[in-house]
């Protein structure tokens, strides 16, 4: 079922197993980068908010897990998307699969 | 100038802005109507997006729910932005590969199946229908309360506008008005925002600023929030009052229910490539954010401006914006106690004897965007401004829903399902035709609002929740999962989801309270357990049914890399 032969469409491009690094690579990133984001959410903003609401941002009047749950979050949320992007438009080089710069 | 010619000024220019725009991006064939012929660029999609995704809810509503809940608000802010992380990693660049038009054309496509196909057409309408009802009502408020004209012609006024821009350029037309909505609302809500920072903190950056010193009292703004709110009876401001457990569901469902919401979807077929896929969600997201972390920041302001402004001091003193908007109904003041002063005081608040204290004073939380600026003696073209960024808001959403259900009518059920014969010219002609229908019945909830618009905002994310962004997600990530697991697993998630809610709701509202929820969760967060049951039966029934034919692999395979996205175009599977 992965010989790409049995199928043919303008689309067909690259052969199907042949990218199973790049796949793999992937999930990877993705596992890594979720694994922050459920982290800075969930776990500082709403499971751990009371602990670290016991410290407080260093010059600031915020309590931390308050912080995180209503600020925090967000900007960390903004660099995980522009992280990935980096990430994956170098794997995505690497394994010779980006659509040009036309 | 007065706050009325100011507004009228304000709104007249952006309003011309957008005829304007229409007129130069007309819409030729069924590519440029779906997808604007997947030729935006991936910035323009970003700020595109930003003004779809930000309605009246959130430029309106939001900073005042977060005003009264403190960090019971969280919800939405972590909700509403987490979701784009989902739809970046998860889904975006893969349905941007796929290159279909509509998200029922994935599922159809992916599923091999038609009842797949309707079940997901069923689902687009229906959150789209329940969401762009609470839009047309809000570009209504807005032109009653600051142009003084009857709801019902706001509504008139506004169906107007996305009529013209909508059914004239579909989704070119929409996502280039789109850019300049954007822009008006932003800069309407960081104005004042702005403003009010400096005039409490004297920090000119409102994120910062909510963080820094009171001006007047020399303490901390929220130690001094906290204070009076543990003065008045009201629960911490940086505590809230929900469970955890609820408000990790209502979060979850939130963020899930966001990157399952179709019209949010649909922005990333528009680009050219895959990686401008991946990069438009970026840039979408930081544009959302600017408003969203602002949000808390005039949450907080507003909420010490009130409290400062009412606590206790004679009703007969109150500023002149208090009448204004007593006569609207917005606030409304009942002295119980006949001493003229207005006691405004959460449920815990106890006099010295220690018998409760009677709260005298109702305030719709609308008011904390709407009246900000008249609370803080801003100029009158800051007014002005704020009313045209709400309608901004307002009407760039509904264009977004109305497009997808003119999409889901003359694409997924006509050209797709009963009608494939129809020419390239007869589906322009029904996108067209189905578009302005849309506009007509949307207007006519605007008009006539079914009462229950708030409460049914629950279910387009708790739907969007428990039944696409399962079923994209095992079409992208398992080549094994098959018709019947998707066509189940959507099923049950519905199901199961609407049943909760519609309980809770409409059939037994009285026992919608923390004791008689499952483990606690409130309906706006089972769309979490619905999803979860989603994955479970999709998984356990593919296990026990056929394999998908071999050309899914082949196909799911090739969405998984970038090379070759191309246009935008129909799926020969």
């Amino acid at each position: 079922m992965t010989n790409p032969s049995d199928y043919s469409s303008p689309r067909a491009d690259p052969p199907a197993g042949s990218n199973e690094g790049y796949w793999r690579k992937n999930l990877t990133y993705l596992g890594i980068l979720l694994s922050i984001w459920f982290a800075v959410s969930y776990g500082a903003g709403i499971l751990f908010v009371e602990q670290l609401n016991s410290f407080h941002l260093p010059g600031t009047g915020f309590p931390l897990g308050f912080w995180f749950a209503q600020q925090g979050s967000i900007y960390v949320f903004v660099a995980l998307i522009f992280v990935y992007v980096y990430l994956m438009n170098r794997l995505d080089r690497e394994y010779g699969v980006d659509e040009g710069a036309e | 100038m007065t706050v009325l010619s100011w507004t009228f000024v304000m709104v007249g220019l952006s309003f011309t802005l957008y005829i304007g725009i229409a007129i130069w991006s007309r819409a030729s064939s069924t590519s440029e109507f779906y997808v604007a012929g997947a030729g935006v660029s991936p910035l323009a999609n970003g700020m595109a997006t930003a003004a779809d995704w930000m309605s009246a809810a959130s430029f309106i509503s939001m900073a005042g729910i977060i005003s009264f809940g403190g960090y019971d608000g969280s919800v939405y802010l972590m909700g509403w932005t987490g979701g784009y992380v989902l739809l970046a990693l998860l889904l975006a660049p893969y349905l941007r590969r796929f290159g279909a038009y509509t998200v029922p054309d994935f599922v159809g496509d992916r599923y091999y199946s038609q009842a797949a196909r309707i079940v997901a057409v069923v689902c687009a309408i229906f959150v789209s229908f329940t969401y762009v009802a609470g839009q047309m009502q809000g570009v209504g408020i807005v032109f009653s309360r600051f142009l003084e004209v009857p709801i019902n012609v706001g509504v008139l006024i506004g169906m107007g506008i996305v009529f013209f821009y909508a059914v004239l350029g579909g989704m070119k037309g929409i996502t280039y008005t789109q850019v300049a909505q954007y822009c008006v609302l932003i800069f309407a809500y960081l104005v004042p925002a702005i403003f009010l920072s400096l005039l409490i903190t004297g920090n000119a950056i409102p994120q910062l600023g909510f963080g820094g010193v009171d001006q007047a009292s020399g303490t901390f703004l929220l130690d001094n929030l906290n204070d009076l709110h543990r003065d008045l009876g009201f629960a911490a401001y940086t505590s809230g009052t929900k469970s955890t457990i609820d408000i990790f569901f209502i979060t979850a469902a939130l963020m899930v229910g966001t990157a399952g919401l179709p019209h949010v979807i649909i922005r990333f077929y528009t680009v050219p490539k895959v990686k401008d896929a991946r990069i438009s969600v970026g840039f979408a997201l930081v544009f959302i954010a600017l408003l969203y972390t602002a949000a808390p920041a005039v949450a907080v302001f507003a909420r010490t401006n009130l409290l400062n402004t009412v606590s206790e001091q004679p009703y007969s003193e109150m500023p002149e914006w208090f009448s204004t908007w007593e006569s609207t109904g917005l606030i409304s003041f009942d002295d119980h106690n006949g001493d003229g002063l207005i006691q405004y005081v959460g449920p815990e608040a106890r006099d010295a004897s220690g018998a409760p204290i009677e709260n005298e004073l109702s305030i719709n939380r609308d008011i904390i965007v709407l009246a900000n600026p008249e609370i803080a003696n801003l100029p009158n073209w800051v007014i002005g401004l704020v009313a045209a960024g709400g309608l901004a808001a307002a009407l760039s959403t509904a264009a977004g829903l109305l497009l997808v259900i003119s999409a889901a009518v003359s694409h997924d059920l006509l050209k797709r399902s009963f009608m494939p014969e129809i020419t390239e010219r007869g589906e322009l002609i029904a996108a067209r035709v189905s578009a302005g229908l849309a506009v007509v019945v949307a207007g006519y909830f605007g008009i006539n609002p079914p009462g229950f618009v708030a409460e049914v905002v629950a279910f387009a994310f708790g739907l969007a929740a428990a039944s696409f962004f399962p079923a994209i997600i095992m079409g992208i990530f398992s080549k094994r999962m098959n018709r019947e697991g998707a066509v189940l697993g959507m099923i049950t998630g519905i199901t199961f989801t609407a049943a909760y809610i519609v309980y809770f709701k409409f059939i037994d509202p009285s026992a919608n309270t923390a004791e008689y929820w499952w483990f606690g969760v409130s309906p706006e967060g089972i769309g979490t357990v619905g999803m979860i049951l989603n994955f479970a039966v999709a998984t356990s029934v593919s296990y026990f049914t056929p394999p998908p034919p071999p050309h899914i692999p082949d196909l799911v395979e090739r969405i998984r890399v970038p090379k070759g996205a191309g246009e935008a175009h129909e799926v020969s599977a």
